[in-house]
Formats: C-alpha cells, structure tokens, sequence
C-alpha cells in the first residue's frame, strides 16, 4: 500500500484540522476594485526556469518527447513530419492556456461581487494556505480539488489570488470552449483544455502529456486538476481518473524533478448551485450544453442564498515519501527517458492507489453542514418527521458522526433546535415544515393524480437532490455500515464469517464508493475501531458482537446502506427479467430506468434512489468487474451480454443482506 | 600488488605531488648545453605543472632531504626521490592525509595557514578561509574536536601470528614487520569512518604481519607460503583507498598479512620502439611520473591521489586520471599485466596492441581489488613529454550552460586534456582558498576584480560556475584548440576566465584531502563520491543528489546545513563521471558517523535511481558491495563468484572486497 503512512494507526477523532478564515470579510469592508488593481508578488518555486506562455509552447513542440512520437506518427501513417508537427502545433494551440493577469484582476472584481451576492461566507484554512505557500517555493505543486461545482476552479484561482499565491493552470474539459467568451477568459485565466477522450491518439496524448510535464518540470504554475475528472452530481466522490496523475508523477519517477507535492483541497458547499439540475441528469434529463447565454440566464440564481462555503488545503502529500520502498525509479535507466513507455503494473498500481488516498483525503476535509445530517434522517423517513424527532435524532446522529471523527460545522453555541431551523430554512426548497412534521417539498402537479410518472419523477427529484447532501456524509459511515449489514447478513458472529461478508459487499460496492483497492484488512479494522468505540459492537477473541446498545447504531447503518442494495437488487433484477439477447449498452440506463419506475408505481419499491442513473452505472460496472455481464464490442456499438445464472445468484446475496428486499 | 589504494583517492582528493626535486633540478640544469632537446621539454613542463602545487624552487626542501636520509639505501639515480619508505608513518600521517609536515592549521589570529613546504599553497596564510569555513558550517574556531595526539601502541591487538609461515618467510630472506606502527598504518584507507576511528584513537582489527616483498619471485614465494599455511594475504599499494577496501574482515580468524608492494618501485626497462615501459606495480603515481620524465616520458595517467597512489592499485581498482582524454584511463593505458594468484602467475603471451582472444583476462584482473592475487608486473603505455601545457578557465551564468558545453565539447570530440566543471558552491569554496596577496596572486587578483566588474555583469554570483582547463601537446596545436573550445564556451554564455583561475581549480583537488583533517579539528567531517551518468542525466543528477543530502542530513538532526556540491570531472563520448563532496558541521550529534554514513548510503541510492554507476573509479571495496548485484545481474555476480573460486579457492586474498 502505498503511502500507508498517511493513514496507518490513526484515530479519526483525534485528527486536528485547521480555523477557517471567511475571505469575503475584507471583501465586504473594502474596496473590490482596489482590491482587484493590488500588487500581486506571489512567491515562486525556487527552480523557476522563468519563461512566458508563448516560449512555454515552443519548448512543448521542440521537445525530444514530441519530436519522437512525431516521427512516429509520421512514419505510421505515411504523413510528413512538417505536417504532423503542424498537427501537434495545432493540438497544442487548441489545448494551451494564455494566463494572464488583467484577466484575473477582471474575475477578482467581477468574483468578488458575484461570491458576495452568493454566500455568505467563503471560508479558508489559513495554515493550509501558509503550507501551501512553503510548498510551492520548494517543489513543483499539483492541486488536487474535489470537483462539486462549476464554481471550484474560478474559487480555486480566486483564493490563490487572495493570498497572493502563485496562479495555477487548470485543466479543463473541452466543454467550456463552446462557450464563446467565456472559453476565452477561462483560458486567459489559466485554465487548459483537454479533450474528453483521446484514447487511441498518440499525437494528442504526447502534445498533452509535454504540456503538463514542461509546466511542472520548469516550476511554470502549480498544475490543478480534478482527480475525480468530471463534478459529481452526487455528492460522493467519484472514482478518481489517473491519467492526469500519472502524467505529473513521471518527472519524479525519471527523476527530472526532486519531489512533487500533491496538494489534495475539499470544497464544500452549503447548498451546491447545481442542485437540482444534478437530480434531473441523473434522471436522465440531458445536462444543458455549456453556453454563454446559458450561463447569463444562470444569473438568477445571484439573487438566492447559498449559505457559506469552505475550502480546506490540505497537507501537502509528497510524491517521494509516498513512492519510497514502492517504486524502484531505477526502472527507466536503460530506455532514454523522452521515449513514451506504459507505466507498468507496479507504477500503475501505486499511482492508482495515491489517487485513491488522496480522494480520502478530499473527503476527510469536507466540512459537513447540520443539514447534512437532517438530509440523512430524512431520506430514512421518506414520510416526513416531527420536528422534535428531527432534533432528538439530529442530535444523537451528531455525537455518532462526531465519534466517527466528521469534521462538522456544527455551531457550538446555539441550541439544537435554532441551528435545524436555520438549516431547515436554507434548504426551503428541498423540506418544509407544517403542523410540526418535516417533509421533503414535492412539486406538485396540478390536478395530477400522485401515481403517474410525472409525479414519481418530481418525487425523485426531491430525492435525489437531499441524496446528494446525505451523500456527502457517506465517506464516514460506508466502512462501519458495510459491516453492520455484514453482522446482520453473516450466519454466526465469528470475525472471519463476518469480514467475509463485509469483503463481498465491499467489492460489490468498489465502484459506488471510495475504497482503496486491496485495503480491505486495513477498512474493516478501521471499522470495527470505530465501532468499538462508539459502543456498537464489541471484538471478542474470536468474534464480533453487537453490543446492548448497539442496536440503534447498527441499524442507522445499516439503513444508511440501503438503498444502494436495493438499487442494485434491482439492476440486477432488471438483467435478469426483462432483458432481450442483446441490450445496447448506452439503452441500459434508460431501459433500467423505467423498469424502475414501473417498480414505484406498481407500489414493489419504495427506493426512488434507485432511479439514479449514476447508481445504476455503478451496480452495471461492478457486474462488469464481477464478470457477471460482460461488454461485446462490435463496430461502435458495446451489447451486454449476461450471464443471468451470475447475476441471480448475485442478486440472491444482496437479497440475504436484508430480509425485507426479498419479496422484490 | 594490488594495492588496494584505491586509486583515487580520497574524496577529495589530491592531485600531483613533488615533482620539486626534478624542477629543482630543471633550474639548475636548464643552461646546460648538454641535455637533449627533449629533456628541455621535460623540464618546461614539469616547471609549468609543479609551479601551482609546490613552493617555488630555491625554496629548497629541507624536511625531504631529512627524510631522504632516514630512508634506506636510495637508488643510483640521482634525480630520483626519496622511494616510500617502509616506515611510511616516518613521513605521513598516521590518523590523516598526506605528508606529516603538511597541514592546515588556524594560527592564534585565527587565520588560516597551510605548513610545511611541499605544496604551493606551503607557508601562506589564506585569510578568507576561516570566515567560508565558519560560515558554510556554522563552525566556531572555539569548538575543537583534536585528534589523539599519538597512537596508543597498547591499543593495538596483539599480532594473531601464524609462526610457521613467519619462519620460513624469514628464511625466504622476505623483509617484515610486527611493529603495532606497521601493522596500524596498514589496516585502514581514507573512508571517513576510517580515519574518524583512528582520531579517536579506536582500533579495530588490524593486519598481523607486514610484508615487503622486494621483486615479483619476493611475491611468488609469499603467496606459495600464504597458501601452505592458509594465512589471508592482503594487497597494500598506496593506502589511498576510499571503498573500505582495506580493512580487515573483523570475521577473519586466520593471521592476517598485509603485502605492502612499496618496495617493488623500479622502472624494469623503457622501449621506445613501441613506447611501452615496464615497472613494478609498487611504484606510487608521483615516482613513475618523476623518472619517466628524466627520460622524456610520461605515462599521463594522473589520478587525484598520484602523489601516493601506486600502479598496482591503479590496476586493481579500474582507475582514471585526470588526463583520461589524451591518455586514456587504466584500461586503455596496460598493455600488459603479472599477477601472482594462488593458482600461479597470469599473464598474456605477448605485447600485442589488441586481441581476440576470448573475454580479456585483463579485464577480470582491472577491478579485482585485491581479492585474486598481486599485480607485480605492469607494461604501459608511454608518450614523449608533451612540449607546451596550458591551463585556463570558462566561467557560465549557470551550471546548466556548463553542462551543456561540456557536452558540446564532447559530442566535437575535442575536450582539453582536462576540462572539469565546478558548481556554484565550489567555485565559492575555491575563492575562500585564495592566498594572503603575494607576487605571483597579484596578478591573478587584479584580473579577477576586472572580470568581476565587467564581464560578470549579468552573471548571478550564486548562479555561476566555472569550469577549469588544461590543455597539453605541441604549442601550435595547443593554441588552437584552445579557441576552439573557447568558441563553443561562447555559444553557451562562457567567457574565458584566465589562466590563474584554472590552476586554481586544480589545486583545490590536490588541497581538499588536506582540508578534511581541517574540518575535523573542528566538528566538521565531510567525503566525496563519484559516478558516471548518461549526458542527458547528468543536471538532473547532480541537482536530485545534492538536494537528496540536504533533505537526509536535515532528517537526521544535523544541526547545521550541510555543504552540498559537485563537479563534473571528466567526458565521455556517452556521457560524464560526477564527483559530489559532502559535509557538516556535526557539533549536537550523538553519532556522527552513522549519520554521515546514512546520508551517503541514500545519496548513493539517489545516484542509482537516476541512472548513475555505482562507481566510475573508486571501486566497490566493502562500502558498495551491497549494491553489486544490482548493478551487474546475478549472473554477473555469478561470473565473477565462480572466477574467484577457480582462482583462490581458500580465499588467500581474503579481503572480502566486491563481491
């Protein structure tokens, strides 16, 4: 495991994390303007090889790197090399950003107005950024945010800016540069553009590996980008991409550069702006194509309140600390080091890995809000709750999360109840409160009836969109409830029955969560620690038994867990029942989907979640990666090919888990 | 012999030693008609070489001609020097570099002064030394940490003697020593650890018994006996080992003996039909150097350690001189090898220049590092004493230009004799050596305050580096070349820096082993390493090492920043050999050494993941056997193994070296 020195024998709870300082403060007292126009002197690596972004280009393109795989290319398709170099040098045009600082000024003013209008507040560690700050003067720095909102990386630059850090350059997805103007600013405030996919292009991949690595070899800019590759529309970090990774780690694997800091930062939301545009994806309502005009008819949403945001800086995590005694740099004595070469298994293990430490490490510097936790006890009373349960629970939910060592933004002077309304209020459009009973808000359809699927759908939109909040907690819970149910599924107490359990539902579960490939041991003495010491269960010799008190614990877990067991009983229902020979794969989703919500109408599944599509393919990738289906290319189209014995019998487990999913 | 001096020595080596005597000799010679044309070029150039290391001629040398007595019977060659004496603690230190009478001392202003009279730099005082010194380290004149005064002869174990070997080597008329003085001198080379102990007056397992033997039948009938009573020989050259290579195995039970080959020291016979010269393997650097030269030759192999290193070691430890680029290193240079083994002699048929004769049996003998047999016998390659020499200097706005021209100058195949490229620090450290103004500096002064002003405009003071030149051959083409290195200098910012400034460069190689002792009086303890890289590693390198040493020391509690620096010292077509010097102040450290050695063992980690060797001519000894296999597979390791087990089945050359 690689960098187990992050994790190993740490107790949570004890973790210290850094005050927050709001930025918008000063805004509000001060000048935007001056604000915007003031002497910006960042402190820079100290092996800066000073150079412009127009030279930064020419060096990318004259690279021996580039110059090879140009000549490849070349000799492959039978092209000149002056027009394969025109090619990249084109690739590389379309690709590069153009940092500049009026730009920044201009989004410092324009920023500072629109974050006041916002939030209330923008909360920054301060010793993070200090850190940050030594960090970036000593090695090459690559930023690592966690990716919820189009805001993170216009935030991200905007506090740099701030603290008179070095600006990064950011790597963007290609969607942006359809956006007329826009795409230009972003560009001209750092931002890169990469294309989506570019699997198989040789060119495309050298012009933008060279680009990445030029940049962080000459300590040109700290290098941003979203290890999760695109936001989450859930809430929950996604399954980190390590392309990117993997780029920046190469200088220090060749040993071109000392060290690369990695700097993960967690960025959390209040009330996230794209709420309730993720519920409708992930219902399947396409997401709106970037556009300018789209993103002024977006302005409304100044005139609402998004509550306060935090951005932590983490520690700094060193790529050469994490890689010593795992990787043997030595490996690229013997091939000259511009000659593109696949990771091998080793590299690519342990760069999977690093990426998956860092995610946690977003995670566990996500601030969690008070409504967080109502959002949780909500979705297990799809009926709606009494307030005074709401608090009372709200309250014991509190000193769970707490024990399991959540870094919670918990007001510690006021009383419950104010701090639940204020969350409740925030979140008006999510829950209401009448007659004393909290419920979640449901559009309603005028004179529609309640059973049609216009209603289910405007059902799953408040669903999905409190989900979203629930999910931001799930980070803390997912170890501890995988062995809840494990405890409730297994036949006896015994430890290694129940971590046999745990093991299948934690693979099953590899891609809906973040769990570090091959670290199983590790998670499930993590958990069984933290359960221990909340009291729920109690490690004997030889087993694991719930103890008196456990029971509410347990069972808060286990309902923590469900519905993603029923979402992916009921895929697995879905393959089994309803499939024709030969499903496309892009017609799963939609296919799954009203399946689904025939299952809700019919009244057989009360599981709105397991309408989402991002569920839906997770449960499809962990039956892949199960070997349960399996994906037959033919021209463009992939068909699923099923193995029904498989997938019953899958289902069959995850049925065991609770006994009252089995009548599904 | 097989020497175990590790040829080059010591971290810091030293470059070239007397060649007083013949230069006095040169002067009061040099209006003399009746030396032939080509001893005058001898002459020249000695005078040119000598003039930056030793004292000006009339200043005469009394503490050698002292010791010229003490040694016994000198040859009839009148130009030759005083040989090694057996008694070498008579001479040199026997817990520090070099000669007994040369040091650097603080005097009671606190200058610093180097004594004696050898050296150039012999009786000056070096104003700025202390000031770098104190402020590099974090060193305070007032914190010393002397040296044992004397050796504690009681200290020393008593000799494990093997009593039949003993007496039928006496009645072989073979000369040799129990003396604790003897055997003490002999048990170590100049690891840092090493001499540390010895300050510290701790001494560990040391050789039972010296021997000298006098010619190569002296060493046939010593490794016979040896193999009769299975007592473990060790080769002894000049001691100048920096790879642990000399220390005795503390796991050893037999007597342990070491084989001093000082004493076989004769140039057998010079052809010069085919430029090829026959002598002994004891003979040291300076010595071959010194009579080759009476004869219009030299041998041009100059490695840092030559005043004491001899030519058994060179062949035993795969060394390299200074000079490679003419010369070429050991390798290129024997033409043919004697070793005794317990096996027999090996040795070649005949002369030829080149063979295609299955794998060289040379190349199984170059880098044996004493664990097969004794190198007795060398023939090698000679050249006439090139008629001009001429240093000079290149100074860049960065190491990284440095670098790129030193390539450049390689890739064009016209290096200098010597081209070496120092980094910014030691460029700092070479000015901290500048001698209190005297005549000859003057000058050198001037130039330098002028460079200063104009041409370093644009020039960082704490980016630039210098690299040092020597150029050597007929006049015309000296000159000639000279501009043509100069005007690829120019294509990466160089400017030509001065003679001087060149010279300088070399003396700080020959001073530094000096130094050491220095720092060691005052908490500082330091040694260098080497190795060879890949040209497109090589900045990379250098940077990662450095800076992989400050991050340890700091890791490891020492106190102070470390000095940290490196040197490019010598091109090949493929690449560079890189030699970092390392040190600190180690004042608040329990155990300093184990510190030092951790530090060094993760540099040298850092070195092997950027693509460098584990050695370019230090060799591996004990202190880098833990990375052998790496570095040549197992089957390598296998192939050497199973070479020394038909060679020396009872492991008589028990040194452990290597393998």
């Amino acid at each position: 495991m690689a960098s187990k020195s992050l994790y190993s024998g740490r107790d949570p709870v004890l973790k210290k994390r850094d005050d927050f300082e709001d930025v918008l403060e000063e805004r509000r007292n001060s000048s935007d303007l001056r604000y915007a126009l003031r002497c910006y002197t960042p402190a820079l690596y100290k092996g800066l090889v000073p150079c412009k972004a127009s030279m930064l280009k020419s060096i990318v393109l004259q690279s021996d790197s580039l110059q090879y795989v140009v000549g490849q290319v070349s000799a492959e398709c039978g092209e000149s090399r002056e027009a394969v170099q025109e090619e990249a040098a084109l690739l590389l045009e379309e690709m590069a950003h153009r940092l500049q600082l009026g730009t920044i000024r201009f989004f410092a003013f324009t920023l500072s107005k629109a974050f006041k209008a916002l939030f209330r507040g923008v909360c920054v560690n301060e010793e993070g950024i200090q850190r940050l700050q030594q960090a970036i003067q000593e090695h090459p720095v690559v930023l690592l945010p966690s990716h919820r909102s189009y805001m993170d990386f216009l935030m991200m630059s905007y506090i740099l800016y701030t603290y008179d850090l070095a600006l990064p350059v950011i790597a963007a997805g290609m969607d942006f540069i359809s956006m007329k103007f826009v795409g230009e600013m972003l560009r001209m405030s750092g931002a890169f553009f990469i294309r989506r996919s570019f699997g198989g292009d040789k060119l495309y991949w050298a012009v933008f590996s060279e680009y990445v690595k030029t940049m962080l070899r000459n300590g040109y800019a700290p290098i941003e980008f979203f290890l999760e590759g695109t936001r989450s529309r859930t809430g929950k970090s996604l399954t980190p991409k390590t392309g990117l990774l993997n780029i920046v780690m190469e200088p220090f694997f060749k040993g071109e550069v000392f060290d690369v800091n990695l700097v993960p930062v967690s960025i959390s939301y209040e009330r996230i702006l794209e709420e309730s545009l993720y519920a409708r994806e992930l219902l399947g309502v396409p997401k709106p194509k970037e556009s300018t005009s789209g993103l002024l008819k977006a302005r409304r949403i100044l005139s609402e309140d998004y509550g306060s945001m935090h951005v932590y800086f983490g520690h700094p995590v060193s790529i050469r600390s994490l890689a010593q005694g795992h990787i043997s740099r030595s490996q690229h004595n013997l091939l000259p080091r511009h000659i593109p070469q696949k990771p091998t298994a080793d590299t690519q293990a342990f760069v999977n890995d690093t990426a998956f430490r860092l995610v946690r490490l977003q995670e566990e510097n996500m601030v969690l809000k008070p409504w967080v936790l109502l959002a949780t006890l909500l979705l297990q009373n799809p009926d709606g709750m009494d307030l005074s349960t709401l608090t009372e629970q709200a309250d014991w939910l509190r000193r769970l999360a707490l024990a399991f060592g959540a870094f919670l933004d918990w007001p510690d002077h006021e009383p419950c109840s104010k701090v639940i309304s204020s969350s409740l209020a925030l979140h008006k459009n999510l829950v209401c409160v009448s007659g004393g009973r909290v419920r979640l808000v449901v559009e309603e359809l005028p004179g529609a009836e309640s059973a049609t699927e216009e209603a289910g759908f405007n059902r799953a939109v408040s669903v999905l969109s409190c989900a979203s909040y629930r999910n931001q907690i799930l980070h803390l819970f997912v170890r501890p409830a995988l062995i809840a149910v494990a405890m409730q599924t297994a036949n006896c107490s015994r430890k290694d029955e129940v971590f046999n359990c745990f093991n299948f539902l934690r693979n099953v579960f590899s891609n809906e969560f973040i769990l570090c490939p091959g670290a199983a041991v590790q998670d499930f003495e993590e958990a069984c620690y933290l359960l221990g010491k909340c009291g729920a269960v109690q490690e004997l010799q030889q087993d694991l038994v719930m103890s008196q008190s456990g029971q509410t614990t347990l069972a808060f877990l286990c309902s923590v867990l469900d519905p993603f067991l029923q979402g992916y009983q009921v895929v697995c229902r879905y393959l089994c029942e309803e499939l024709e020979e030969n499903l496309l794969e892009n017609k799963f989703v939609p296919a799954v989907r009203s399946f689904t919500l025939q299952l809700i109408l019919s009244g057989s599944l009360k599981c709105y979640e397991a309408l989402s599509s991002d569920l839906q393919k997770n449960a499809l990738a962990a039956l892949i990666r199960l070997k349960a289906v399996r994906r037959v290319k033919a021209g463009d189209q992939v068909t699923l090919k099923v193995n029904k014995i498989a997938v019953n019998s899958l289902e069959d487990t995850l049925g065991k888990t609770n006994p009252c999913l089995r009548r599904l | 012999m097989t020497a175990r001096d590790l040829t080059t020595s010591h971290p810091p080596s030293r470059r070239r030693a007397p060649l007083t005597r013949a230069l006095k000799r040169g002067s009061g010679m040099a209006s003399d008609g009746h030396i032939c044309e080509r001893r005058r070029a001898a002459e020249r150039r000695l005078r040119v070489i000598s003039g930056h290391l030793h004292q000006r001629a009339q200043d005469g040398h009394a503490a050698v001609s002292a010791q010229e007595c003490k040694a016994e019977a000198s040859r009839a060659n009148p130009a030759k020097a005083a040989p090694v004496p057996k008694r070498r603690h008579d001479i040199m230190k026997w817990n520090g570099w070099g000669y007994s009478d040369s040091r650097f001392l603080f005097n009671k202003k606190g200058q610093a002064e180097f004594t004696g009279k050898r050296y150039r730099l012999s009786g000056l005082i070096l104003p700025s030394l202390k000031d770098w010194f104190e402020g590099t380290f974090g060193a305070n004149l007032q914190h010393k940490s002397p040296a044992t005064p004397a050796l504690n002869v009681s200290a020393v174990p008593p000799p494990n003697l093997n009593e039949s070997f003993v007496e039928e080597l006496k009645a072989a008329g073979v000369a040799l020593s129990q003396e604790p003085e003897d055997r003490v001198f002999r048990s170590h080379g100049h690891c840092l650890h090493e001499i540390f102990a010895l300050r510290e007056g701790r001494i560990s397992r040391v050789p039972d018994l010296v021997v000298w033997p006098s010619c190569h039948n002296d060493v046939v009938k010593i490794v016979e006996l040896a193999c009769k009573h299975n007592v473990c020989l060790i080769p002894y050259g000049g001691g100048t080992s920096v790879s642990s290579a000399l220390e005795c195995p503390p796991e050893e039970t037999r007597s342990i003996v070491s084989l001093d080959t000082s004493q076989m020291n004769r140039i057998l016979w010079i052809d010069e039909k085919n430029l090829t010269a026959h002598v002994e393997a004891g003979i040291i650097g300076q010595d071959l150097e010194r009579q080759l030269n009476e004869s219009g030759y030299c041998t041009g192999h100059e490695p840092d350690s030559m005043e004491f290193s001899s030519l058994g070691g060179w062949v035993a430890t795969r060394a390299s001189g200074m000079k490679k680029n003419i010369y070429g290193n050991i390798e290129d240079l024997v033409v043919h090898i004697k070793m005794v083994t317990p096996r027999g002699v090996i040795e070649k048929s005949c002369q030829g220049p080149r063979m295609s004769t299955g794998p060289d049996i040379h190349h199984f003998i170059m880098g044996s590092e004493g664990t097969l047999g004794v190198v007795t016998e060398v023939t090698m390659k000679i050249r006439p004493v090139p008629e001009y020499q001429k240093y000079g200097s290149i100074v860049f706005p960065n190491f990284q230009q440095g670098v790129a021209c030193l390539r450049e100058v390689a890739k064009q195949r016209c290096a200098p004799a010597s081209i070496r490229l120092m980094d910014n620090e030691q460029f700092q450290f070479g000015h901290a050596l500048k001698p209190q103004v005297s005549s000859i500096f003057t000058s050198f002064l001037d130039g330098l305050k002028k460079f200063y002003i104009t041409k370093f405009k644009g020039f960082d003071p704490h980016h630039l580096c210098v690299a040092t030149l020597l150029f050597e051959g007929d006049r015309e083409k000296v000159l000639q070349h000279e501009k043509q290195v100069y005007d690829i200098a120019a294509k990466f910012g160089g400017l030509a820096a001065g003679e001087d400034n060149g010279q300088r460069g070399y003396m700080l190689t020959f001073v530094i082993a000096y130094l050491r002792d220095l720092g060691m009086d005052y908490y500082v303890i330091g040694e260098s390493f080497e190795t060879s890289v890949p040209w497109d590693r090589v900045l990379d390198l250098c940077r990662n090492v450095k800076e992989r040493i400050v991050r340890e020391c700091k890791e490891r509690g020492v106190q102070f920043p470390p000095l940290s620096t490196c040197r490019v010292t010598q091109t090949y077509d493929a690449g560079a050999c890189v030699y970092f010097y390392f040190a600190f102040n180690y004042r608040g450290l329990s155990d300093p050494i184990h510190v030092y050695e951790n530090v060094e063992h993760a540099a040298r980690e850092e070195i092997l993941a950027n693509g460098g060797s584990l050695s370019h001519h230090h060799g591996v000894g004990k202190l880098r056997k833990e990375w052998m296999k790496e570095a040549v597979s197992t089957v390598g390791l296998g192939m050497l193994k199973s070479v020394k087990e038909y060679v020396d089945p009872s492991n008589i050359f028990g040194n452990r070296n290597l393998l």
